[in-house]
């Protein structure tokens, strides 16, 4: 037997209820290499791995450690035999320390901060990153909390490490970091196995990539000798073509005018500062940025979230006349007329009740419609068929709790709903984080549908290549100020990266 | 001044039967269960507890009998029916994983009802009236602290004149808190409240946890009803007194935004609140105006608490949700 591999999984079937997540799978995960899991929305990676770390069990097949079966039937099993995951939702006491998120539940250590801050610094120092101890969970941004959580798990002695989508969330400098602390815990003999849908980071960082699909494990092949068309088409089951087609609307004419817009969050930090751009019709306008330069605020301040305090939001309609949208809520807005859609960055939190349906969550946005008292189960009913259809959503039936779903197929319910309303302007914050390649084509090409219907489409977005090749206009925000409106079929990437980090872009910088 | 003294000591009397029930409710709300059964649960605790003494008084004799043992079995009485009846709630949510308040709801019901048809049936059987002798009586309300002390001026009417439940009391808040704040079972304890999938990943045993707050809590809680009993109300059973006495536990561990420490204080103004109608006379106000300030109170800490937005004072972030390994 090889010496090299950690970890066997042979056979393994897991149900929930008449789903079958998991359906006979192999796998092998070995020591000192970096192993993608690799799958469409549903496939089942977080399930299998979920296994590993004793949160499930599994209903058929053997899991072997260093060629012996090994059960393991809870959390602390699976620390005992040196397996630590981290969560595509992490697991911190939010009011705790970082210390005492970290010794949480081990046997024999003291809540003494000086042993464990040396203990942390230690592990810190040796795969090079950085932390208080002391600092509280909720103060800490997602990197932070995220680095908290690898720290845990190597603290109890974790030889073999699972990250469920660590990326969906850091930019992509934070995403560099991590994965120089990974190639760093490679080279220390760990075994590690990393979730992720960029196709990118499966070719910058990993040995080797498992593929599922529908539940089914399909086959590992080595990086090396792939290419990320082959793994979509593993993945997928059969070809398929990844790119972006982009028709020009003819007819473009504006839609909304932003004149001026700054805001100021409760600390007095400006947020926003000075913006101005008017968004056509029939367009889809990207907009970059640094994480935290005023996307959310950009976006939640056209619909009525965010407090505005100086500027103007002005609503062009059909005939040309121009409606004011500052100091009005939500509600307000929608009541005037203006057919607005907002696909917010936190999905379950701001867009969806975990515990309804599909049918229920489209009712959410309609309910209105209905009418006198009683509520128009109706046409949710169709609506959610249609979403669950044309997104192919991964799920028994349309009054599935949401909350069961996996990760990307939440999201796809809550975009198929947004673009379901017919909006005038759809305004869209990552739509595609944490969606499976083939799925955020599928998304890509239903903005440009709406687009080609004359819609206003505001697209915040991360992934530069994407932007450049989806958007007509890409306007880039560099710490709340509008750095530049570029045309996105000529500009280049490092164009929009300096303009990113400076006001204005190059030539603001030759000038300094 | 004098009527000042009086309704402090008053205040600290009634005081001491929220003190428990709010500290026993506190230790169960960190583990991330709502126990809405506090007011049955006190019920039980009352004529549990006094049956406990009663019965041993009946056995010994009253010359025989002792002030201590009487005390103490009251205590062991009154948290076994409130550790009983929060185990059946544990299992019904731990374990069932029913909703939570109905089923505290329920055990609120289901207290009552036992808690007076214990009382009553004892009345009836010993033939109408159910009374502790006076010595015992005496054991039950007097101070612990010798007389010297009792007598200083003032200061020791306001702090020495309590009866030993309230310096037992005050010994548990204090426990209470050192137990939150600087043991690892503590941390443990409140982790598994805050968020019960982070403590199962860690590998602490969420149910046992659970259980064993919830049952403490829920025993604790009682001994509340019981002191009720044999001191406010005189060691006879009184039903009428004792109502509401449990809500008031659970709108005062909102007030103490759960922590030990503040019950303190924070039940002897609560304890001051409910009885000043007795006191404090204000013709023109009926007494019903009196005895909802608390709740008012509460509701006012509530607003306050929830605009500030501090992170720290906040219910345990998971109170009131089952917790399934599997579910998500
Ligand atoms: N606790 C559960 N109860 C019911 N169904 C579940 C549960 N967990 C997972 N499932 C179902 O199992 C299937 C696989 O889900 P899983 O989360 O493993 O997918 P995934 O590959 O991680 O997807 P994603 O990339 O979207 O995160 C899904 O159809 C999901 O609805
Ligand atoms: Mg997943």
């Amino acid at each position: 037997m090889n010496s090299n591999i950690a970890i066997e999984m042979r056979g393994i079937t897991k149900r929930f209820g008449k789903v079958v997540a998991n359906d006979s799978i192999d796998l092998i995960i070995k020591k000192g290499e970096i192993l993608s899991l690799l799958g469409e929305n549903g496939s089942g990676k977080t399930t299998l791995m979920n296994m590993l770390a004793g949160i499930y069990q599994p209903d058929e097949g053997q899991i072997f450690a260093e060629g012996e079966p090994l059960t393991i039937r809870s959390p602390k099993d699976a620390y005992e035999c040196g397996i630590g995951m981290i969560h595509q939702h992490y697991k911190l006491v939010d009011v705790f320390t970082a210390a005492q998120n970290i010794v949480l539940g081990l046997k024999d250590e003291k809540l003494d901060l000086k042993t464990i801050n040396s203990k942390v610094k230690e592990i810190c120092d040796r795969y090079s990153f950085i932390i208080d101890p002391s600092m509280k969970i909720y103060d800490m941004s997602v990197s932070q909390k995220q680095t908290v959580e690898i720290v845990k798990v190597l603290y109890r002695g974790a030889d073999i490490l699972i990250l469920d989508e660590p990326t969906a969330v850091l930019t992509p400098q934070e995403t560099e970091k991590l994965f120089t602390v990974l190639r760093n815990m490679r080279a220390d003999g760990k075994a590690i196995v990393i979730i992720t849908h960029k196709l990118n980071e499966v070719m910058a960082i990993s040995d080797e990539v498992a593929v599922l699909r529908k539940g089914k494990y399909i086959g590992t092949v080595k990086t090396c000798e792939t290419s990320p068309q082959a793994l979509t088409d593993m993945m997928v089951g059969h070809a398929v073509t990844l790119n972006i087609d982009r028709p020009k609307y003819d007819s473009q004419f504006p839609r909304l005018k932003v004149e001026g817009l700054t805001c100021v969050d409760d600390e007095g930090i400006t947020k926003l500062d000075g913006v101005t751009f008017t968004a056509k019709g029939g367009e889809i306008l990207g907009v970059a940025g640094i994480a935290g330069s005023g996307q959310k605020e950009l976006l939640e301040s056209i619909t009525g979230l965010y407090p505005i305090k100086q500027g103007t939001v002005d609503f062009v309609t059909d005939e040309g006349k121009e409606k004011n949208l500052v100091g009005l809520t939500p509600m307000q807005i929608r009541k005037t007329g203006v057919g607005m859609a907002f696909v917010p960055e936190d999905r379950l939190g701001m867009g969806l009740v975990g515990s309804m349906g599909m049918t229920g969550n489209m009712m959410l946005r309609s309910w209105k419609k209905g009418k006198g008292v009683f509520l128009n189960r109706k046409s949710p009913e169709e609506l959610a068929k249609k979403v669950w259809d044309e997104l192919e959503v991964v799920t028994p039936s349309t009054s599935f709790p949401v909350r069961r779903l996996s990760g990307g197929n939440v999201q796809k319910v809550l975009v198929g709903r947004e673009i379901a309303s017919l909006p005038k302007i759809l305004m869209t914050a990552y739509p595609v984080r944490g969606l499976d390649i083939n799925t955020s084509y599928a998304i890509y090409n239903l903005l440009t549908e709406q687009k080609m219907n004359g819609v206003s489409v505001i697209f915040v977005g991360e992934d530069l290549d994407v932007l450049l090749e989806l958007c007509d206009r890409i306007l880039v925000l560099c710490g709340g100020k509008v750095s530049g409106i570029v045309d996105a079929r000529t500009a280049t990437k490092e164009e929009i990266g300096f303009m990113m980090t400076t006001v204005g872009g190059k030539e603001a910088a030759d000038v300094q | 001044m004098s009527a000042l003294i009086a309704l402090v000591v008053a205040a600290v009397t009634f005081g001491t039967v929220l003190m428990f029930g709010t500290l026993g409710e506190i230790l169960t709300e960190k583990s991330g269960n709502l126990n809405l059964g506090v007011e049955g649960i006190m019920y039980m605790g009352g004529a549990f507890g006094l049956a406990g003494a009663f019965y041993y008084e009946k056995i010994v004799g009253e010359a025989a009998s002792s002030g201590f043992v009487a005390i103490i079995l009251a205590i062991l009485a009154a948290f076994l029916a409130g550790a009983v009846a929060s185990a059946i709630y544990g299992f019904i949510t731990i374990t069932l994983r029913a909703n939570q308040n109905v089923t505290g709801l329920a055990l609120t019901i289901f207290g009552t009802g036992i808690g007076q048809f214990t009382g009553e049936f004892m009345r009836v059987k010993e033939g109408g009236f159910v009374a502790l002798s006076n010595h015992l009586k005496d054991a039950f309300s007097s101070t612990i602290f010798p007389d010297f002390l009792k007598n200083i001026p003032v200061i020791g009417k306001m702090l020495f004149s309590h009866n030993f439940f309230f310096y037992l009391a005050l010994i548990l808040a204090l426990a209470m808190h050192f137990f939150f704040s600087r043991t690892k079972t503590g941390l443990y304890l409140r982790a598994v409240g805050e968020s019960p999938s982070t403590a199962d990943a860690a590998g602490i045993n969420t149910t046992k946890y659970k259980y064993l707050a919830t049952i403490i809590g829920g025993g604790i809680s009682a001994i509340g009803g019981m002191v009720y009993i044999v001191t406010t109300a005189g060691c006879v059973w009184n039903h009428s007194g004792l109502s509401g006495v449990g809500w008031l536990a659970v709108a005062l561990v909102i007030f103490c935004m759960w922590r030990p420490l503040n019950a303190i204080w924070g039940s002897v103004l609560f304890g001051a609140l409910m009885i000043m109608y007795l006191r404090v006379r204000i013709i023109f106000i009926p007494t019903e105006i009196y005895k909802i300030l608390p709740y008012v109170v509460t509701v006012i800490v509530l607003v306050i608490s929830s605009m500030r937005n501090n992170k720290e004072k906040q219910p345990p972030a998971s109170l009131g949700v089952n917790y399934f390994r599997e579910e998500r």
